[in-house]
C-alpha cells in the first residue's frame, strides 16, 4: 500500500493547485470532495481504516453535499469573483510549496516521523486554503478555503496519531462538520438577506 | 604594448588636430574645406587608431599581462596602463566598433553643411570618447580610471547633442548627463571607500582581494552596492536604464552604435573588475550573486517588453540593449553563485556566457544601429508605422538588418545563440546546488531566459518585418533614396561578426572562458572541474556550429530544389512576381495603410504583459450616423521615468529651492558666511 | 557505422516517410466523429505530390524573404528532428545541451515563416504572424520547464552512478529520453506523467490544433497559423505542409518517448510508433470534442501548462 502514498500526495498537491485555478463554484466544491476522497485513500495507506471511513463520510460526502445544497439554494452567480488574479493565486501556491519544502529542510523533526513529501504537502494544503480565503470574495469559497486549510492541519496530524488520538481527531472532525453546517445555514440566510454572498459588501455592516 | 601606446597616441593626436579644426571653424566663417578636412581626418584617424589598437590587442599571447607605467604629475594615483585578458576582451568591441562606426560615420556625414554642424568638434568628442573607453578598459589605477571614466561619460553628451536644433535632442542629452553623473557619484564614493579601506589606489595591488582581507563584511557590502549602482547606471540596469532609450534615438547612428555596442559594456567591465577586487576568491557572500541574477532577470524582462512596445526603431534597439545587458548581468550573477557555492561548472559558464554575449552583442547591436542610421538617412524617419517595404528599395540594407535581427533573436546558427547557449548551460546545473530554493531559483531564471529569447524573436520579427517588408506605408518609405554599397560597406565587418560568432563559436568560447578563468579565478580544487567543463562545452559548441552549417546547407539545398522544380514546370518566377496582387480575401481596393503596424503586431503580447509594457492608448472612436475621422494612438512612455525619477528630481528641486533662503544677494552677509566658515574650521581643527 | 546509428537512421527515415500520415489520421478521426467518411488517410501525400508539380504565384509586394521562408523553416525543422532520439535510439548527432538547439531551431523556422507572412503586406497575414509570434514566445518557457525537469532527472542518474565526467552528456535529449523517466513513473512517481501531458498541450499549441487554433478554417478572424501561410503556393506550400507534419511528429515523438517503457530495441521502436499514431488519433478526438478557446484564453492554457510543468519540476528537485 505504501507505494501508493507518493502518488496520493502528488495528487493532493495537484488538487490544491487546480483549486486555486478553478473559476467556478461547482468545480471548487467537487475538488473539495475529491480532496476528502484523497485523504481517505491516504489514511487507508497508513492503516487507519476507522478514521478513513469517518473522513470519507464527512469530508468526502457530507460537507461537499452541504455546500452543494447551499450553492443551489443561493441562486448566486456561478463564477467566482477573484480578488487576487487566478494566475497570481497559482503562483502564490507554488511559492507556498517551495516555502514548505524549504521549511521541511530546516525543521528538526524526528527522522522517521513523516513519510517523505507528507509535511510539505500538508503545509501547502494549509497555504492554499488560506490563499483561497484571502483571494476569493464569495462567502462560500471562503468556507471552502477554511475546509482546505483544515485538511492541511489534519494531514499534519496524521503521522502523530496513536490509537488514542484517533478519537481526538474524530472529535475535531465533528467540530468542523458542525462549524461548516452552521456556516452553511448562515450563508444561506446571508444570501437571502443581502441577495449576494460577496463578502466585500459586508463592509456596509460596520458602524 | 608599444603598439597599444601607438594606438592611443594616434587617437590623441587626431583629437588634437580635430580640436584645432573645430576652433578654427568656430572663429573663422564656416568653410566647406574645413568641414571636409575635419570629417576625413577625424574618421580616418579614428579608424587607423582603432585598427592599430585591434592589432595591439590581438598581438601576443592572450594571457600575457602587460603593464606600462608613465610619469604622472598629480599627487594621487599613477599613470599605469595594462593589458590583461579581461581588458583585451573588452577592448575588442571598443576598437572594432570604433573603427566601423568611424568609417560609417565619416561616410554618412560627408555631405554635412558646414553652417549646420561643426564636424571638427564632433570628431574631437568622438575621438575623446574612444580614448576615454580605451583608458578605462586598460587603467590600472583608481584615479586614472575615474578620470577616464569622466571623459568617457562627458564626451557622449556632446555627441548626442549633435542635432542640437531639436529640443528633444537637447532634453535627451541632459537626461544622459544627469544619469552619467549620478552613476559617477556612486563610483567616486566606491573608489573613495576602496582607497580608505585598502590604502592604495593601484588596481594591480588590489587585484585578487588580498588588500581587503581586513575590511569588515559591512564595508564589503557597501562597496558592492556602490559598484552595482555606479556601474549599473552605465550599463543600463533597471531602474537606472532611463537614459538609454532617450539618448540612443537622439544621437547620430554611428554614435549610438558605439555607445550601445561598446560604451555600456564599460559598466560590465567595471563590475567584473571590482568583483575581482571585492570577492577575494570565493568569499563573496551568496546574496551578491542572487541579487545580480535577479536584477539581471528583471532588467532583461523589462527591457524586452518595453522594446516590444516601441514604435521608434532606435528606441526599440535601445531597450533591447537594456535587455541584453540584463542577460549579461544574469551571467555574472550565476558566476558569482557558482563561485560562492563551489560549483566550477556554474561559475565558469556564468562568467563566460556574460563575456561571450558581450562580444556578440557588440557585433549585432552595432550592425542594427548602423542599419537604423541608414534607414533614417534614406527615408528621413525611424518610426516604423511610417515605413515598410524598404526591402525592395534598399535590398542590401534589408539583408544586413535581417542578418542582425536573426542574430540578436538568438537564432542558430548565428552569433546570438552561442552566448545564450552558454548562459543556459550554466544555469542548467542548478539542481546540483544545495537546497530546493536555490535549485528552483536558478532553473526559474533559465525559464525567464527562455521567455526573454522567445520575446526577442517576436520583437525582431516585428522590427524587421514592419520596417522592411510589406508595402510602403507612407511617402517616407515610398520615396526612400537608394543606398549603394559604397556607403554600406562598413556594415560588412559587424555582419561578418554575426556569422562568424555563430559558426566559429568554439573559438570565441575558448577566448571568453580563458578570460573568465583569469578574471574570476577559481580555487585550485575546482580548477580541474572548470577545465573539464570548458572542454565539454567547447565540444557542444562545436556541434552547434557544425549543425548550424549543415542546416544552412540544407536550407540552400531546399531553395535550390524549389528553384529546379519551378524551372521544370516552365513557370518563370520572375513573371508571376510582377503581375499578381497579394490576395486580400476578395477585397481588391486594399491600401498599404491596412497592413499590420508595429502597435498591432505587438498587441497580443501587450494584452498579456500590460502592467509591464504600460501602453497608453488614446483613441477617438467612430460614433453617430455621420462619424468624424477616427484615430488611434498607442505610445509606450517609460513608467519608471515618469513614476520614479521625475517625482524624485522634482522633490530635489523643491528642496534646493528651499535652500535659496541663504542666497539673498546681500554681499555683506555673504562675507559673514566666509568669516563664519573660517572661524568654524579653525575651531574644529584646533579642537581635534 | 555501428548498429545503433543504422537503427537510428531507419527510425529517422520512418519519421520522414510517415510524418504526413499524422494529419491524415487526425482528419479521419475527426470525420468519423462527425459521422462522415472523411478524406483518405494518405491525402497529405497526394497534396504534397500535387503541390510539388505546380507552379507558384507570388504577389508583387513579396521579396526573397517570402520565397525563402518555407525552405528555411523546413530545414530548421529537419535539423531539430535529427537531434531527437527516435524510437528509443539515441541520436548520433546528440550533444550536451542539444535540446536548446532543437528549441531554437524550431524558433528559427517560426521566425522565417513570420517574416514571410509579413512580406506579403496583407493585414490578414500580419494578424496571423502577430499571433504566432506572441503565442510561440509564451510557449517557449513551458517547453523549457519540461526539458529542465527531464534534465534534472538525467543529472540525478549521472550523480548516482558517479560519472561526473559525463555531466554535459546528461544534458542531451538522448540522455533525457534514456528511459529513466519512464522507469520512474512506472515505479510510482506520478508527477512525471505531467511531462507527457504538458508535451501534448504544447503539441496542440505549436501545431495549431483545436483548442488553440483551427487548422481547417483559413478565413476566420481568429485563426493563427493557417492565416499566416495563406499566400504560399506550389513547392513552397508543399514545404510548409510537410514541415508542419514533421513538427507534429517532433512533438508526438517527445510525448511518446516519455511514455514508452524500456523494452528490447525493435519492440520499443514499434511501441513508440504505435503511441505516436495513437497520439494523432487523440488529437483528432480532442479536436472533435472541444471547442476552440477564445484568443484571450490561450495564455491561460499556457499558464496552466506552465504551472503543471513547474509543479513537476519542483517535485523532481525534491526527490
Amino acid at each position: 500500500m505504501t507505494t501508493l502514498l507518493p502518488t496520493i500526495l502528488f495528487l493532493l498537491l495537484l488538487n490544491n493547485l487546480v483549486l486555486l485555478g478553478m473559476s467556478r463554484l461547482r468545480g471548487l466544491i467537487r475538488l473539495t470532495a475529491f480532496q476528502g476522497i484523497l485523504l481517505t485513500a491516504l489514511l487507508l495507506c497508513l492503516d487507519h481504516a476507522l478514521l478513513a471511513g469517518a473522513v470519507l463520510l464527512i469530508k468526502g460526502l457530507l460537507l461537499p453535499g452541504l455546500l452543494m445544497r447551499t450553492r443551489k439554494g443561493l441562486h448566486a452567480a456561478t463564477s467566482l469573483k477573484p480578488r487576487l488574479h487566478r494566475g497570481l493565486g497559482i503562483l502564490a501556491g507554488m511559492a507556498g510549496l517551495v516555502f514548505s519544502l524549504w521549511l521541511e529542510a530546516r525543521l528538526l523533526i524526528l527522522p522517521d516521523l513523516f513519510p517523505p513529501l507528507l509535511l510539505p504537502t500538508a503545509l501547502t494544503t494549509l497555504f492554499c486554503g488560506l490563499i483561497l480565503v484571502v483571494g476569493r470574495t464569495t462567502a462560500l469559497s471562503q468556507v471552502i478555503g477554511y475546509l482546505v486549510a483544515e485538511n492541511g492541519i489534519f494531514l499534519l496530524g496524521v503521522p502523530l496519531m496513536t490509537a488514542g488520538a484517533v478519537w481526538f481527531e474524530l472529535a475535531l472532525l465533528l467540530d468542523v462538520f458542525v462549524a461548516v453546517f452552521v456556516m452553511g445555514i448562515a450563508i444561506h440566510h446571508i444570501g437571502e438577506t443581502f441577495e449576494s454572498i460577496d463578502v466585500g459588501r459586508f463592509r456596509s455592516l460596520r458602524d | 604594448m608599444e603598439l597599444f601606446l601607438t594606438a592611443i597616441l594616434i587617437l590623441a593626436a587626431a583629437a588634437l588636430v580635430t580640436a584645432l579644426l573645430a576652433a578654427l571653424a568656430s572663429f573663422c566663417p564656416p568653410s566647406a574645406a574645413n568641414c571636409r578636412t575635419a570629417n576625413c581626418l577625424g574618421s580616418c584617424c579614428a579608424a587607423l587608431g582603432c585598427l592599430t589598437g585591434l592589432c595591439a590587442v590581438a598581438a601576443g599571447p592572450w594571457d600575457a599581462t602587460l603593464i606600462l607605467e608613465l610619469p604622472w604629475g598629480l599627487p594621487a594615483g599613477a599613470l599605469v596602463l595594462g593589458l590583461d585578458p579581461l581588458s583585451r576582451i573588452f577592448l575588442l568591441p571598443v576598437f572594432g566598433l570604433g573603427m566601423v562606426c568611424a568609417v560609417s560615420g565619416g561616410l554618412s556625414l560627408r555631405h554635412t553643411s558646414p553652417r549646420e554642424h561643426n564636424l571638427g568638434a564632433h570628431w574631437f568628442f568622438y575621438l575623446l570618447l574612444l580614448l576615454g573607453m580605451v583608458v578605462v578598459m586598460s587603467a590600472r589605477d583608481a584615479v586614472l580610471f575615474l578620470l577616464a571614466w569622466e571623459i568617457m561619460s562627458l564626451a557622449p553628451f556632446f555627441l548626442i547633442d549633435f542635432n542640437d536644433g531639436d529640443s528633444k535632442v537637447r532634453d535627451a542629452s541632459w537626461v544622459y548627463l544627469v544619469a552619467a553623473h549620478l552613476g559617477a557619484v556612486a563610483l567616486i564614493a566606491f573608489f573613495g571607500l576602496l582607497w580608505q579601506s585598502a590604502g592604495t589606489t593601484s588596481l594591480a595591488a588590489l587585484q585578487g582581494g588580498q588588500a581587503l582581507r581586513e575590511a569588515g563584511p559591512g564595508v564589503l557590502a557597501a562597496l558592492f552596492i556602490l559598484a552595482v549602482l555606479g556601474f549599473g547606471a552605465k550599463a543600463g540596469l533597471a531602474p537606472l536604464h532611463v537614459w538609454l532609450p532617450e539618448a540612443h534615438p537622439a544621437a547620430p547612428s554611428h554614435v549610438s552604435a558605439l555607445l550601445s555596442g561598446a560604451m555600456i559594456n564599460a559598466g560590465l567591465y567595471g563590475l567584473m573588475r571590482s568583483l575581482n577586487v571585492l570577492s577575494a576568491l570565493w568569499i563573496a557572500p551568496e546574496w551578491w550573486g542572487w541579487s545580480l541574477l535577479l536584477l539581471g532577470l528583471a532588467t532583461g524582462l523589462m527591457g524586452i517588453l518595453k522594446a516590444l512596445a516601441q514604435s521608434n526603431l532606435k528606441r526599440l534597439l535601445a531597450y533591447s540593449s537594456v535587455e541584453n545587458m540584463g542577460l549579461m548581468f544574469m551571467g555574472v550573477g550565476a558566476g558569482l553563485i557558482g563561485q560562492s557555492s563551489g560549483n566550477a561548472w556554474i561559475a565558469l559558464l556564468g562568467f563566460t556566457g556574460a563575456l561571450l554575449h558581450m562580444l556578440n552583442h557588440a557585433g549585432f547591436k552595432g550592425l542594427l544601429f548602423l542599419c537604423a542610421g541608414e534607414v533614417l538617412h534614406a527615408t528621413g524617419t525611424v518610426h516604423m508605422e511610417l515605413l515598410g517595404g524598404l526591402q525592395k528599395r534598399l535590398p542590401l540594407l534589408g539583408a544586413a538588418f535581417a542578418l542582425g535581427a536573426a542574430a540578436i533573436a538568438c537564432l542558430p546558427p548565428l552569433s546570438g545563440f552561442a552566448g545564450e547557449f552558454v548562459l543556459a548551460l550554466a544555469m542548467l546545473d542548478g539542481p546540483s546546488l544545495p537546497g530546493v530554493e536555490r535549485q528552483m531559483g536558478l532553473l526559474l531564471a533559465l525559464t525567464g531566459l527562455a521567455l526573454i529569447s522567445g520575446l526577442a524573436a517576436a520583437l525582431y520579427a516585428k522590427a524587421y518585418g514592419i520596417t522592411f517588408l510589406g508595402e510602403a506605408r507612407t511617402g517616407f518609405a515610398a520615396n526612400a533614396h537608394a543606398a549603394s554599397w559604397r556607403t554600406l560597406w562598413p556594415l560588412g565587418l559587424p555582419a561578418l561578426a554575426c556569422v562568424a560568432g555563430g559558426l566559429l563559436a568554439p573559438l570565441f568560447f575558448g577566448l571568453a572562458s580563458f578570460t573568465a578563468l583569469n578574471a574570476a579565478p577559481l580555487p585550485d580544487g575546482l580548477m580541474a572541474g572548470a577545465l573539464e567543463a570548458r572542454a565539454q562545452v567547447r565540444g557542444s559548441l562545436g556541434m552547434v556550429s557544425l549543425l548550424g552549417a549543415a542546416g544552412l546547407c540544407l536550407a540552400l539545398a531546399l531553395l535550390l530544389a524549389r528553384r529546379l522544380l519551378l524551372r521544370r514546370r516552365g513557370a518563370p518566377v520572375a513573371r508571376t512576381a510582377q503581375s499578381v496582387q497579394t490576395w486580400g480575401c476578395g477585397f481588391q481596393a486594399g491600401t498599404p495603410r491596412i497592413q499590420y503596424t508595429d502597435a498591432s503586431f505587438s498587441e497580443p503580447l501587450a494584452r498579456v504583459f500590460a502592467p509591464v509594457m504600460g501602453l497608453r492608448v488614446r483613441r477617438r472612436q467612430v460614433s453617430g450616423l455621420f462619424p468624424d475621422r477616427a484615430a488611434l494612438n498607442v505610445t509606450a512612455p517609460d513608467r519608471l521615468r515618469s513614476g520614479l525619477f521625475t517625482p524624485l528630481f522634482e522633490a530635489v528641486e523643491r528642496l534646493c529651492n528651499a535652500c535659496k533662503i541663504i542666497q539673498h544677494g546681500k554681499i555683506h552677509l555673504y562675507i559673514l558666511y566666509i568669516l563664519a566658515t573660517v572661524v568654524g574650521l579653525l575651531v574644529w581643527g584646533l579642537h581635534t | 557505422m555501428n548498429q545503433g546509428t543504422v537503427f537510428y537512421l531507419i527510425q529517422l527515415f520512418l519519421a520522414l516517410i510517415l510524418a504526413p500520415l499524422l494529419p491524415g489520421i487526425i482528419n479521419r478521426v475527426k470525420a468519423r466523429f462527425a459521422g462522415r467518411q472523411g478524406k483518405p488517410l494518405l491525402q497529405t501525400y497526394y497534396d504534397l505530390a500535387r503541390l510539388l508539380r505546380k507552379g507558384e504565384v507570388i504577389g508583387r509586394t513579396a521579396t526573397w524573404t517570402f520565397s525563402a521562408g518555407p525552405g528555411v523553416a523546413l530545414a530548421a525543422t529537419l535539423c531539430a528532428l535529427a537531434l531527437l532520439p527516435l524510437g528509443g535510439a539515441p541520436s548520433p548527432l546528440g550533444f550536451g545541451g542539444d535540446f536548446l538547439l532543437a528549441a531554437y531551431l524550431l524558433g528559427m523556422g517560426r521566425f522565417a515563416l513570420i517574416l514571410a507572412a509579413l512580406d506579403t503586406g496583407s493585414s490578414f497575414e500580419g494578424m496571423g504572424a502577430s499571433r504566432e509570434a506572441a503565442f510561440s514566445a509564451l510557449a517557449e518557457p513551458v517547453l523549457f520547464l519540461v526539458f529542465l525537469m527531464l534534465t534534472s532527472l538525467s543529472l540525478d542518474l549521472v550523480r548516482h552512478t558517479g560519472q561526473s565526467a559525463e555531466l554535459v552528456a546528461a544534458l542531451s535529449l538522448s540522455a533525457m529520453f534514456g528511459g529513466q523517466a519512464t522507469e520512474a513513473w512506472l515505479a510510482g512517481r506520478a508527477e512525471l506523467l505531467l511531462a507527457p501531458a504538458v508535451f501534448f498541450v504544447l503539441l496542440l499549441v505549436e501545431n495549431c490544433r483545436i483548442p488553440v487554433d483551427d487548422p481547417n478554417t483559413h478565413l476566420e478572424l481568429t485563426m493563427i497559423h493557417e492565416v499566416m501561410v495563406l499566400d504560399h503556393s506550389g513547392p513552397n506550400l508543399a514545404m510548409i505542409v510537410y514541415g508542419a507534419a514533421l513538427k507534429l511528429w517532433f512533438f508526438a515523438a517527445l510525448t511518446a518517448g516519455l511514455l514508452t517503457p524500456p523494452l528490447p530495441l525493435w519492440q520499443q521502436a514499434g511501441l513508440c510508433l504505435l503511441i505516436i499514431l495513437a497520439l494523432a488519433a487523440a488529437v483528432g478526438v480532442v479536436e472533435s470534442v472541444m471547442a476552440r478557446l477564445r484568443l484571450t484564453r490561450i495564455p491561460h492554457l499556457l499558464g496552466g501548462a506552465a504551472a503543471l510543468a513547474s509543479l513537476a519540476l519542483i517535485l523532481t528537485q525534491v526527490r
